[in-house]
């Protein structure tokens, strides 16, 4: 027979074919591991030692004001029949409170993550097309139109239902108040402020929402969400963009101000305070609870013991791990390591 | 199955009168009408091949109807639907797009494997051939072929259609054909022409009437009608040998002409190609089991989910709280219509957990894994040039599973290379001494015969020679000058000889040797060359052909002093009733000495028949051979009565040596726990010896004999002798045997031996105890390290396997042959697997896999076959595992979102997973892993033990599998959920929304995901690397895209830039890296400590260290030599037999239960497997 033949027919003597690719073994010998549980506990106990005390500086002050209590300041405001109730809580501090200063309203039991709820909104709309302020997308019932079949801007439920309490917090210096500057700006994401969320393009946004009504809850219309300042209006307002951001656990805080300006920015000196809160959001109904929570943050973002505890576990976790190879690898020497 | 046309026969034909003549069909030669009918053209079926399954129109509707008919398929059809028609969580495109590609790639694949069907169709279909009408020759195309017609084919063309052969251009009116193509056979075999018919085909008006096409190659029946117009019609009887059949090739001959019996669909090659049962794996059954486990968790998750979420509803304030009321449709719609779509829609979030993709990797992986079996250069033998054969890639993993090897012994044990050894003649020894030396040196005055002790007379001698000469059916290749070299010797090639059976050219060529040649055959005289170079011609009357019932064949001779004699050759067992019996004796001696030595033998006799007995026999015999109706059973009858009465001249012996390897081979088989059944058509002697040379018999084997010979012993009652035997056998094999420990060797070896008349009393006994000795016979069976069945026909071989097939527990059988006779058993095994051997190509092409040699098996079960298991078996659990805790979390979503479907990940990454971010590291994986090297997979047999009985994927394994998925589920969710009790987690105090919780758990999911397999992972080549790495980065830099752009067809922005914020917070980061760690932590340790434990093997060399040399791993019996661990051992006591028997040496197992899950881990499987478990300090002090 010819060699041609001879070769055409033989398999190829390539690595690949004859399954000889050249490969790594792991060798995950006990020289390997024991250092590297040792390398790894080491570095995460390090880890977990600067997450907790860093999580541990994060002062953090929180005030229940849903008003349960009868003996709350707030109880009043919880009849749903009182229109407009303010009601003040009164807090002191024995130390100066770090700054900056974030303020965040905390709510709880309430479905933000409820599917029906989250799809509730038109996309399109938000991003300022017109087209959609006359026919909002049947996502948004039953708050697509009102009961004269007006179309509602911004629709859905989650607009529909935007938390509308106010804060005013005010240090009590000598038996007078001094307001304490709370900065609206920045507590959205980036990205949602300048690209996901747009205004129409119309001069003066006025006049994009003729024909159209404000959400049945909403006491004013999104064009008129921030009188102090034009480009907080419609849907790029902050507050508005932070409310949109769905929460993704039933127990939540959202961010609703900083306190970045003045005197305060380096933080609440200690002294007595009044927060007087503006009473709207009613949560009795389904069993919620509001909070507000004064915290300053770190690099990890808000105090969190969670991480730093896990990390701290684990770390020693290796660690105990490594010893006690260690020792076993000592009483019964390997044979591969002699 | 068989169509049968139904058509009336005229009555004219019906001459034999019997009913049963309706099955027949009516050709017309040349069509042409017989003068005395109504000429009715009746209906066949075209000469078109079709083994294509589809057609350019109907292949979409047809293939998707096939696919869908798949039950995973149709799940996924419904899920489909359900997104569609109801309003569910997540959008038709997240299941719909898994399901069109799945159904796309299936169908790719099912399409071109059509097209090359629809390729080799037209090839044959489109073959120009030549067809005579009405005298001329017409060129055409064979699928326009139609019954009755003449056909023209020349030398080395193949038959288009089954053909009745009607002229030659050889003189003596036969023609050689060779059906290599068909059953293999390579040998050239005669076909003759009708008797008698006109030379003149034009002038031909006759009439076939056959029986019905059926698929049997070697059976058929008819007859001619020929019409002559002043005569009375004349019949001929047609059998096989007018027969030539659509495939096989004309050799030898110039052209011939033969007439259309059998066309298409209905030709017998084509009846052969159909009825070809499909085999499933035994993991596709495991992978149904464990689907259906999942998808009672599917279910009940949705059952429980839509039940938490009505309890819940029902407290006040819950269902409809003020900043999310119901439509008013919502609030009309009834509550039970309510609940029932809660419950669709939590099916359709989770029915990810089902994986859709899994199929389609399977069968990629065993599509692309095969390919490695073909182009293993291992498997490449230079002598045929060719390599292994894949049929079909279904059953890849199978070899790793075999626990019972039934194997041919001719021509797959042994090399069916015959040799002539020796011969006796009237109780005489002669032994060739040496063949080559003295082939030139032989005169006639000394003999070629060299003495041993004394010499039959030189009579006997010639006679036995002269008997050699000429009682076979081998023909002299046809080769210029064979003919004109009167008195000179033929050359002594060894392809000068052509015969159906190697055998019978040994013996011709043995008679050489010893001074008498046979010269050739022309027109029915055979003429052979004696010791004194004289031609001597003999008259070949009746040749009286072999078969496996009868075991001899027969010639009838007329010697030119006009005697008629018979010369009979055969098995001992069917000649030696049929002799004096006063001869026997001093033969039997030889021939049993001879079948121990592992020859083959075969007796001769001879009868001179008188004229009377001459005439009586030759009328019989033509009578026989006309009858349409049992022809063979009425032709066995007449050969028994002419068979009888003959004189016993001698016996012969022929060598069939051991394949290469053959005995290392079963060496290793057995050491890795298979048990090897020969079922051979041979005979006992012969046999036994083959197995003591292939050491599956050694000399502790104590044998167990259940045949013919030790049933008779007694004057008892055939039937009574075996069900003592069978008890007896029961006692000493089952009972008696202390229960083995693990898979050490058993104190004593049994070996069982049963013939097939034995074994048709075990199977065909009475109603009532024909169960009970099936099942004792089993049983002893099953304990015996080698069972030897011969004398099996070919049916019997697959009784055999289909009996174990399905005893308890329902073993993994491979049956290995190379021929014809092979092929029952190869069909019904659960892997078969053909040798491409001299017995040709039969049992190859009824194979699901074909190799070369016998040796080769080693590497194709022990090698392949383990790797495949171990990687399907590892892809199949990770794929269960992988989809659970990817829809874990999603379902514990559903407690925090208050049961409202919510889903977790956005649809991108809920479509995406399965098929981009964790499929291709897997089927690389799948591809490539080699968790131990094959060079220690081979050096080791034992090593295949590990995973015997389906030992990785049982439910303990899937336990672990489930179990880790659950943990790692668990974690993912629970850990993102910690981490959120505090939303805010980037550095300026904003917060992340439920987005960003999803993209969180999803990331470390992914990374866990493909970390897991990456430690799975004992063989990083560049592809695993590129692979696993390449998965890792397309999901974050897809990531990225995905939330970096506000897409234009897509009406929400979910993700725009959460994932960016998400890597902008240093929490996120750190929960990612503990998570990540966390979930492979046991992992990581259960690595450590099963390497720890597989450093212990002999010369403490890790097995998964894979070696491009051979390491040295040299037989160390025991423990003794084992360094101490902090694990457990596990040992095989030295084996007790003398042979070099080092498989089984010591084995360290870790005996962390867990760590038998895994793939690297060597335990034995469980079941009835026992451990011997020693804590190792007790061993070494």
């Amino acid at each position: 027979m010819s060699k041609e033949e001879n070769t055409a027919n033989r398999p190829d003597n390539t690595a690949f074919t004859q399954q000889r690719l050249p490969a790594w073994q792991p060798m995950l010998s006990a020289g390997i591991v024991i250092p590297g549980f040792v390398i790894i506990g080491v570095a995460f106990i390090g880890i977990g030692v600067a997450l907790f005390v860093t999580s541990q500086n994060i002062q953090v002050l929180e005030k229940d004001y849903t008003g349960i209590e009868t003996n709350s300041s707030c109880f009043k405001c919880t009849n749903p029949r009182v229109k407009n109730c303010n009601c003040t809580i009164n807090f002191s501090l024995d130390k100066l409170f770090e700054g900056p200063v974030f303020v965040y309203y905390g709510l709880s039991n309430y479905f933000q993550n409820y599917r029906k709820y989250g799809a509730s909104k038109d996309a399109a709309q938000l991003t300022g097309d017109l087209a959609y302020f006359t026919e909002p997308s049947t996502s948004c019932v039953p708050y697509q139109r009102d009961a004269k079949n007006k179309p509602i801007v911004p629709c859905g439920s989650i607009a529909n239902s935007m938390f509308n309490d106010t804060f005013k917090l005010f240090q009590i210096v000598n038996s007078g108040n001094v307001a304490v500057p709370l900065d609206g700006k920045g507590i959205a994401w980036w990205t949602d402020y300048n690209i996901k969320y747009r205004n129409p393009t119309t001069n003066p946004l006025k006049n994009a929402f003729n024909d159209t009504v404000k959400p049945i809850f909403w006491p004013r219309p999104a064009y008129e969400l921030d009188t102090t300042n034009a480009a907080n209006n419609g849907f790029i307002n902050q507050d508005f963009l932070v409310w949109m951001r769905r929460s993704a656990l039933p127990n939540f805080r959202k961010l609703y101000r900083r306190i970045t300006e003045g005197e305060y920015a380096k933080g609440l000196p200690a002294g007595d305070y009044a927060l007087v809160i503006g009473y709207n959001y009613p949560v009795k109904a389904f069993d919620g609870r509001k909070k507000v929570v004064f915290s300053n943050v770190s690099w990890m973002g808000g105090k969190n013991q969670f991480l730093g505890i896990a990390y701290l576990v684990i770390g020693s976790l290796c660690v105990v791990m490594s010893i006690v190879m260690l020792i076993v690898y000592a009483k019964f020497k390997f044979p591969d390591e002699e | 199955m068989l169509v049968r046309h139904i058509f009336p026969v005229s009555s004219l034909f019906s001459l034999g009168g019997d009913e049963s003549r309706v099955d027949s069909r009516t050709i017309y030669v040349g069509h042409r009408p017989s003068t005395t009918e109504a000429f009715i053209p009746p209906k066949f079926c075209d000469n078109r091949i079709v083994s294509s399954k589809y057609t350019v129109w109907n292949f979409l509707p047809k293939n998707l109807f096939e696919q869908f008919r798949r039950i995973a398929n149709f799940y996924f059809l419904i899920i489909f639907l359900v997104q569609v028609i109801v309003d569910t969580p997540t959008s038709p495109v997240t299941s719909g797009l898994p399901l069109f590609f799945v159904i796309t790639v299936t169908a790719i694949k099912q399409g071109y494997e059509d097209w090359l069907r629809h390729k080799a169709d037209n090839e044959v279909n489109k073959y120009p051939v030549t067809v005579l009408e009405n005298g001329r020759r017409m060129g055409t195309e064979s699928e326009k072929i139609k019954v009755g017609d003449v056909v023209e084919v020349n030398e080395d063309e193949t038959f288009p259609c089954d053909l009745i052969l009607l002229q030659s251009t050889r003189d003596d009116d036969t023609c050689f054909v060779t059906t290599a193509s068909l059953d293999g056979e390579s040998n050239h075999k005669t076909h003759y022409t009708v008797p008698d018919t006109e030379k003149d085909l034009d002038s031909l008006s006759a009439t076939i009437e056959c029986e019905q096409p059926q698929p049997d190659l070697y059976k058929f029946v008819g007859r001619m009608h020929i019409y002559k117009t002043d005569r009375e019609p004349e019949i001929r009887s047609l059998g096989p040998e007018n027969l030539l059949l659509k495939g096989a090739t004309l050799k030898n001959t110039q052209r011939i002409c033969g007439v259309a019996v059998y066309t298409g669909m209905e030709t017998k090659m084509a009846l052969n190609y159909q009825g070809k049962s499909q085999k499933r794996s035994a993991v596709e059954k495991s992978i149904n089991a464990f689907l259906l486990v999942y998808l009672c968790i599917l279910v009940s998750k949705a059952l429980v989910c839509t039940t938490l979420k009505y309890v819940w509803q029902s407290k006040p304030g819950q269902d409809e709280p003020w900043y999310n009321q119901k439509t008013q449709r919502e609030k009309e719609t009834n509550l039970y219509l309510k609940m029932f779509t809660d419950f669709l829609s939590f099916m359709v979030l989770f029915n990810f957990i089902i994986p859709v993709s899994m199929y389609v990797t399977v069968e990629m992986q065993k599509f692309l894994g095969s390919f490695f079996i073909t182009w293993d250069r291992d498997f490449y033998d230079p002598e045929i040039q060719e390599g292994a054969l894949v049929n079909t890639s279904d059953l890849n993993e199978e070899l790793g599973q075999v626990e019972y090897v039934f194997t041919d012994k001719t021509g797959t044990l042994t090399q069916n290379n015959m040799e002539f050894i020796e011969c006796c003649i009237d109780g005489f020894q002669y032994k060739y001494r040496d063949a080559v030396s003295e082939l030139d040196g032989f005169s006639a005055t000394d003999g070629p015969v060299s003495k041993l002790q004394e010499k039959a007379g030189k009579e006997r001698e010639e006679l036995f020679l002269r008997a050699l000469c000429l009682c076979h059916t081998v023909q002299v290749k046809d080769m210029a000058g064979v003919d004109g070299m009167e008195g000179c010797p033929p050359p002594h090639e060894q392809t000068g000889f052509i015969a159906s059976s190697p055998d019978e050219v040994a013996l011709v060529k043995g008679a050489m040797r010893y001074g008498f040649t046979f010269l050739g055959m022309e027109s029915k005289k055979m003429k052979i060359m004696n010791r004194s170079n004289a031609i001597e011609t003999y008259d070949l009357l009746h040749v009286l052909n072999f078969d496996p019932v009868r075991r001899r064949m027969s010639v009838i001779v007329r010697s030119k002093s006009g005697d008629a004699l018979l010369f009979c050759k055969g098995a001992d067992s069917s000649i030696f009733p049929r002799v004096r019996q006063e001869e026997v004796e001093k033969i039997r001696v030889h021939v049993e000495r001879n079948a121990t030595e592992g020859y083959r033998t075969l007796c001769v006799a001879y009868k001179k028949l008188s004229p009377e007995e001459y005439a009586r026999a030759d009328a019989d015999l033509q009578a026989a051979r006309l009858a349409l109706q049992d022809r063979e059973e009425k032709l066995i009858a007449v050969y028994n009565q002419v068979e009888a009465g003959m004189t016993l001249i001698g016996a012969t012996a022929v060598e069939d040596r051991l394949q290469e390897e053959a005995a290392e081979t079963m060496e290793a088989l057995q050491g890795a726990g298979i048990k090897v059944w020969v079922l051979t058509g041979d005979k006992m002697e012969t046999a036994k010896s083959t197995c003591y040379a292939c050491r599956l018999f050694q000399r502790g084997t104590e044998l167990l004999e259940l045949t013919v010979r030790t049933l008779e012993d007694g004057v008892r009652k055939r039937e009574e002798r075996l069900h003592d035997l069978l008890l007896e056998y029961h006692k000493k094999a089952v009972q008696d045997v202390p229960p083995t420990k693990g898979w050490s060797k058993p104190s004593q070896d049994f070996g069982f031996i049963i013939d097939g008349a034995s074994l048709s009393m075990v199977f065909n006994s009475s109603e009532s105890s024909s169960s009970h000795y099936k099942n004792l016979f089993l049983q002893i069976c099953q304990n015996c390290t080698t069972v030897l069945c011969c004398r099996m026909a070919p049916l019997q071989k697959a009784q055999i396997v289909k009996m174990v097939k399905c005893s308890k527990g329902s073993p993994i059988t491979l049956s290995i042959g190379d021929g014809a006779n092979d092929v029952s058993m190869i069909l019904e095994a659960h892997v078969g697997i053909g040798i491409k051997g001299k017995e040709g190509r039969q049992a190859v092409r009824n194979s699901d896999y074909a190799i070369p040699k016998l040796k080769h098996l080693k590497k194709l079960l022990l090698g392949h076959g383990h790797l495949y298991y171990v990687r399907i078996a590892h892809l199949v659990q990770y794929f269960f595992y992988k989809n659970l805790c990817f829809i874990l979390p999603q379902f514990l979503y559903q407690f925090f979102c208050g049961y409202s479907q919510q889903p977790l990940y956005d649809a991108a990454y809920l479509t995406m997973y399965n098929i981009c971010f964790t499929s291709m590291p897997i089927l690389a994986y799948s591809l490539l892993e080699q968790h131990i090297c094959v060079e220690v997979l081979l050096d080791n047999a034992t090593l295949y033990r590990s995973i015997a009985k389906n030992a990785m994927l049982r439910w303990v394994p899937f336990l672990y599998w489930t179990l880790l998925g659950v943990f790692h589920g668990l974690l993912f969710f629970f850990g993102v959920r910690f981490l959120f009790g505090n939303p805010a987690l980037q550095a300026n105090g904003q917060v992340f929304g439920n987005w960003s919780y999803g993209t969180i758990v999803f990331t470390v999911l992914v990374f866990t995901v493909t970390f897991k397999l990456a430690l799975d992972t004992r063989h990083w080549t560049w592809i695993n690397h590129f692979v696993i790495w390449g998965s890792l980065c397309f999901y974050v830099i897809f990531s990225f895209f995905w939330g970096g752009i506000i897409w234009p067809f897509l009406k929400q922005q979910r993700l725009y830039y959460v994932f960016a914020h998400m890597l902008s917070s240093a929490s996120a980061w750190l929960v990612i890296v503990l998570l990540i760690l966390l979930s492979l932590l046991p992992d990581i340790l259960l690595v450590v400590l099963r390497k720890s434990s597989t450093a212990f093997l002999p010369r403490g060399r890790p097995l998964s260290s894979c070696c491009r040399r051979r390491p040295a791993l040299t037989a160390s019996p025991g423990v003794t030599e084992v360094s101490p661990s902090p694990c457990f051992l596990l040992h095989c006591p030295p084996p007790n037999t003398d042979h070099d028997y080092h498989s089984c040496s010591s084995l360290v197992c870790f005996a962390t239960p867990l760590a038998c899950f895994l793939p690297d881990c060597f335990c034995p499987p469980y079941g009835n497997v026992h451990y011997h478990l020693h804590p190792l300090n007790s061993t070494s002090r």
